[in-house]
Parts: structure tokens; sequence; C-alpha cells
């Protein structure tokens, strides 16, 4: 048995620094109730809800719970979360819709960092034997793959800086996004990763509907085709992988499908200028690609909504004609340890 | 909009975690200045060692001894030490893969500055002067003069690392992991409006524009309707006990004598219960339906607790919807 399952409908708040006037569900719900009027759904009519988020980014255990208050959980809904990004909430729906279990799915991810310090609640989530107690945090590591790819000759500090300037150009155009337009390449954060190679610190929240067959096209105009989806990892421990490669990212990509015809679009999440260089390599993506056209982490990295967000983009721009088929990544952990890649798909016009 | 109240958070947990026999044997012989690694079936040494091949998921457990000396893979200069981290002087993060081994070990190296270090150099570990089994019992790694990787001895070439009991004197079982982080904590909208009313000693919920119920303390969204809550309502100060529990345990650092009685309290006019304690009668004559009303402390930010109004009880029709 095989379903069509879609993405339907995106949207995401404008992301910003800090929003500290909001808490969590104040800042979720107006993304929420956006996707809902997309398609005209009621709450009660959505089969399966699904979340992502960080209780470390809150500092508050079990904070997911109080942001069901925007879904309106009562009387009871059929619920999940996962403690990652809403890309893997989003994978975890689409089993649920491949099941036949449901026809719909609400995906809603959320992420503030203003409360805590990013780069130090990160570490966290390490190995806590060999690694955490180093306290080395998000920056430095993605520092030691981006000198590994300097030494590999694979890049250089220029055309790291490059892919910054081209992404907050991007942005342009994305109103949501944090940084845009011209953005100093500053000064060195960790060597040799400058301010301008790393993403923006910032709060923010992204929410999409899912739908199955019919469902889907009587719910949006141009459903976003889920094609194939799957996520991989790699081991965990840094120095037994290459950093200068993301095995795990090609071998989901090729589980979606990814290869098998050529994309126009890829939205990535690569929250590094160097991990953009790792998975243009991984993935095969080649100058006839679009590369994160909404701007990309770099852009704006709401932790734990930006790989939801990456899959969002790549199905708004089938939604509005401008792709046909489009690559969305979603990455979690240090320096690309896991990645989420799907594959989506406008009907032929 | 009043404003936003803002207040320090600060989580600190002492993660205390036991060892499985690889990583026993490794942080033991750190405290030993002993580097363990762990060979795979195919050969491999892994450094720091594990217990599963990360490749094959096969158990593992076979420890050889490699040496202190080293070679850089690839580093970052960290300008900025940040709070937790080794040194507190500007050092590099490194990647080493000690000699004898074939994977690389994170760690931080003492040198005065960017130009200073490249990958390829070589290295050795700079031990801790007090050791207790951690992965911090090295202290940092420092330049090495020494040639290149030498084969020379038994202890260092990948294929001849001298097999290791992984057996010492008093083996650690068990890291406790400290950790701390910093956050500055907003209720956001609707809790800060709750909060700044009850410095004035007024509670304020917030009504529901669909289903209009009232919920005290508000958080922004109806969980029923799941649409913001924004009219603010002025409810109590009286209320009904819907329920309650009787305290028999003394909790740590509360200077409340024990038995006492904790219980829900719907304040008239709120359509959701809080809780709050009742004194001011025994603790055997607390019932459903108890009129209270809050008592105020000078200087606090909420009510101390509730004592009974006197009234007669409330009728239980009129509370049943906020069991
Ligand atoms: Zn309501």
């Amino acid at each position: 048995m095989t379903r069509e399952i879609a993405v339907v409908a995106f949207a995401q708040t404008d992301h910003r620094r800090t929003s500290a006037e909001l808490s969590e569900v104040e800042m979720l719900m107006p993304v929420l109730h956006e996707v809902l009027d997309e398609t005209g759904l009621k709450t009660a009519d959505i089969d399966f809800t699904c979340s992502g988020s960080s209780d470390y980014l809150a500092g508050r255990a079990f904070s997911f719970t109080l942001a069901l208050d925007g879904v309106g959980a009562w009387p009871p809904i059929s619920e999940s979360h996962v403690e990652m990004d809403g890309a893997w909430a989003l994978y975890e729906a689409w089993t649920k819709l491949l099941t036949g279990e449901a026809d719909t799915a609400l995906v809603y991810s959320y992420g503030k960092s203003s409360p805590g310090s990013v780069r130090d609640v990160l570490t966290r989530q390490l190995d806590p034997y060999y690694v955490a107690p180093l306290w080395p945090d998000a920056v430095s590591l993605a520092a030691l793959q981006a000198q590994a790819l300097i030494d590999g000759g694979v890049t250089d500090e220029p055309a790291l800086a490059a892919v910054g300037a081209r992404s907050r150009s991007d942005a342009g155009a994305n109103s949501h996004a944090q940084l845009r337009g011209s953005v100093p390449q500053g000064e060195y954060a960790v060597r040799p990763l400058r301010t301008g190679d790393c993403p923006p610190v910032g709060d923010g929240a992204a929410a999409v509907i899912l739908a199955a067959g019919e469902r889907a096209r009587s719910l949006c105009a141009r459903p976003a085709w889920i094609r194939g989806i799957d996520h991989r990892i790699e081991a965990h421990g840094l120095g037994v992988r290459d950093l200068t490669d993301s095995p795990s990212a090609r071998l989901a990509a090729e589980r979606a499908g990814a290869f098998e015809r050529p994309v126009d679009t890829a939205e990535l999440h690569a929250p590094f200028s160097s991990q953009e260089v790792v998975l243009r390599r991984a993935l095969r993506l080649d100058d006839s690609v679009r590369v994160n056209p909404s701007g990309g982490a770099l852009a704006a990295n709401p932790v734990m909504a930006a790989g939801l967000i990456r899959i969002g983009e790549a199905a708004a721009g089938i939604h509005r004609g401008e792709s046909d088929r489009a690559l969305a990544h979603a990455t979690s952990g240090p320096c690309l340890q896991q990645n989420l890649v799907a594959v989506l798909e406008g009907d032929p016009r | 909009m009043p404003e936003v109240l803002q207040a320090p958070l600060v989580l600190e947990f002492p993660f205390t975690r036991s060892l499985g026999p690889v990583q026993s044997a490794f942080l033991t012989g750190l405290r030993e200045r002993v580097v363990l690694g762990v060979r795979t079936r195919d050969g491999r040494t892994l450094v720091p060692p594990v217990e599963y091949d990360p490749v094959t998921a096969e158990e593992i457990g076979e420890l050889v001894e490699v040496a202190a000396t080293g070679t850089v893979t690839t580093w970052a200069w960290n300008h900025e030490p940040r709070r937790g981290q080794p040194l507190d002087t500007p050092f590099a993060w490194v990647l080493v893969r000690l000699d004898g081994a074939d994977t690389a070990l994170l760690h931080v190296l003492d040198v005065p500055g960017p130009d200073s270090v490249h990958s390829g150099m070589r290295v050795r570990i700079r031990w801790a002067g007090e050791r207790t089994g951690a992965i911090t019992d090295i202290a940092c790694f420092e330049p090495y003069d020494g040639a290149g990787e030498r084969q020379d001895t038994g202890r260092t070439g990948a294929t001849e690392a001298a097999v290791h009991s992984g057996e010492f004197e008093n083996m650690v079982t068990g890291i406790v992991a400290p950790a701390r982080l910093d956050y500055t904590y907003s209720p956001g909208r609707a809790q800060s409006a709750y909060i700044g009313a009850l410095s004035e000693r007024r509670t304020v919920g917030e009504r529901c524009p669909s289903c209009r119920k009232v919920y005290v303390p508000p958080r922004g969204a109806c969980p029923t309707c799941g649409v913001a809550t924004s009219e603010q309502v002025e409810v109590g100060p009286r209320g009904t006990v819907t329920t309650y529990c009787i305290v028999n345990i003394k909790a740590k650092n509360l200077d409340i004598e024990v038995p006492y009685v904790y219980a829900h309290i719907a304040l008239d006019g709120a359509d959701l219960a809080l809780h709050g304690r009742i004194a001011g009668i025994p603790y055997d004559r607390v019932r459903m339906g108890l009129r209270v009303e809050p008592v105020w402390k000078e200087g606090a930010r909420h009510p101390d607790h509730y004592r009974p109004t006197g009234e007669p009880d409330a009728e239980y029709d009129t509370y049943k919807e906020l069991l």
C-alpha cells in the first residue's frame, strides 16, 4: 500500500534575536492559525499532531506541554512530540499518514534561543563521558569541520564568506529572515569561522499541514508531494568520522530518491557556511540547482524549527509554481551528525 | 502593555553516570597516565574507546595501550574560552590521533596563538596534576618536538600496540558530570500581566473569545479552543475549595508545619481552579465547597495561604465543572 502524502500548507514566524515579550505558546499560536486558515481546517479536522522542540532551550522540563495550549488539545487529540527539530516530527507524522490511520496532520516546532546561551546549551547533547565535560560549543565543533575542509583543499575562507553573503542576499526576498542583505563577514568567532559564517541566534516557530491523497488536492491547489523521505545518523565520535564528507546525508538522499532525477531547488539546513560545502558535495548539487533561495539557516536559524522550515520553504516553492522538484534537508547534532532528506514534487504542468 | 517580567534562571545538575567495562578502563587509565584504545575485529584501534564498533555495531572490548603523543588532524582557534572549557587562556580545539590509534580524540591544545598550530603538528598529553578518572585528567595537549610518528616501540605502532588488560587498582566505575546553564526567564505577556497584578494584590485572568471561559493564571491561550486569550478579567478574591489533599510529609526548606492542606481553589469568576494552601482551620475540617479568601503577608508577591470566609459552603453544582 502506498499513499501519496503532501505538504499542503506552511507558515513561519518572523525570526528575531529575542521575543522576551512572548511565551512559547504566544509565539507559536499565530503560525498554527495561519496554516489552519490556509487550508480552511479546524483543529477538530486534524487527525494527528506532532511537534519538535527542546527543553534545554527553555531550561524547563516538559516545556512542550504548555505549547499544546495553542493547538486546542481538548477534547483530547492524537498527539506526539520529538525532542528534535520539527523535520523529525514531520517524519513521524508522515509515517502515521502512511499507515492510513490519519489523513491530515499538523506538524509544528519552535525554539527560543534568547533566554539562554545556545552555544553552551548545545554542548549538553554531546557524549557525556568524553566530550561534554570539555564544553566544546557548536561553533567550535563546526570550526574544526571547516578547518578540515580547508586543509583538504575543498574550500577556503573567501569561498566560505561567499556562501554567507549569497545566503543573506537571497534572504532579502524573505521577510521572515533575521539577517538580510549585506552583512559584514566580521571577526573570527572560532577560527577559521567568522561571524558571517555562523547562523544568527534567534527565536522562531514554524508549522506545516500534511494531507494524504485526494484530501491534499482538496486543500491545496498544487500540493507538494513527498516522494521520499529518510534520515540517517553517523557515529557520535567526531574523531571517528571524516568531517569533510556526509555519508549519512548522501544515504538519506539516496533512500529518499533524490538521485533518481535532478532537483531544481534545494533547501539545505546548513547553519554554518562550511556545512553547505559538505552538503553540496554529499548531495551532488551542481550549479544548476537553486540552493537556499530563502536564505537558509545562515539568515535565520531558530533551533528546532530551522529544519522544518527547510521542508516548508521547499514545499512553498512548489505551491507557488516556482519549483517542480525540490530537495529539503534538515540536520541535528554536531558537525552534521544526523541528516534528514525529503524529496518534494508538484503535479506536472 | 505592562512591562514584561524577566528573572535569572539557573539550571544545575550533577549527572551521575555509571561506566561500562571499556569506559571504566579508559578513564581509570587516564588517572594512571595510561591511554587505552579498543581494537576492532578488522584491526583498527579506536581512541577514545567505545563498546561497540561504530561501523559494524559489533561488541568490542580488546584493549590496547597507545602513546601519549600524537598528531593533530584538524584544529580551530578559540580566542575567547567559555566557562567550563579546559583552559582559561586562548587555545586551539584539536582532534588528535594518538600514536597507535586510527581515530582521533577531541581535546584542547595550549599554544600561544593560531600561528603556532597546524594540522599534522606533533603534540603530547599534558597530564592534570590531580587526576580522578575523567577526560579532564588530560589537562590539555602541548607541542611535542619529537620526530614523526614513531614505530620503534611496541606501544606506538598501530599494528603493534600492546594489549592491555584494562585492569587497575581501584577502578573508576562512574563519573559525576556537573553542568550549569544560565537563562533569563521571561514568562511572556499573559503571565507577566498576571504576576504584575498580583503585586497589587489583584488576581487577573483572561477570557477566551471563543468559549468565554476565564483562565487563571492565564497562559495566553485557551487550551480548549487553541486561540489567544486577551480580555483581562479580575477574579476573586474569594473562592471555593474544589478538591484538596492533606500533606503529611515536611518538604525540605519549607517552613510549614505538617499536616497542612493543599487545595484547588476556584476563585469567583474563574473557570479554572488554581492551587494554594488552606490555613486558619483544622486540617481535618477542610472540605469541598468551603469558601475561602487569600491572606497576604507584607511584601509578598502572592497570597501566603487561603482561610475560611465564614460563608455557607458553596453548592456542589456551582463548582462541579471545575473539578
Ligand atoms: Zn476557549
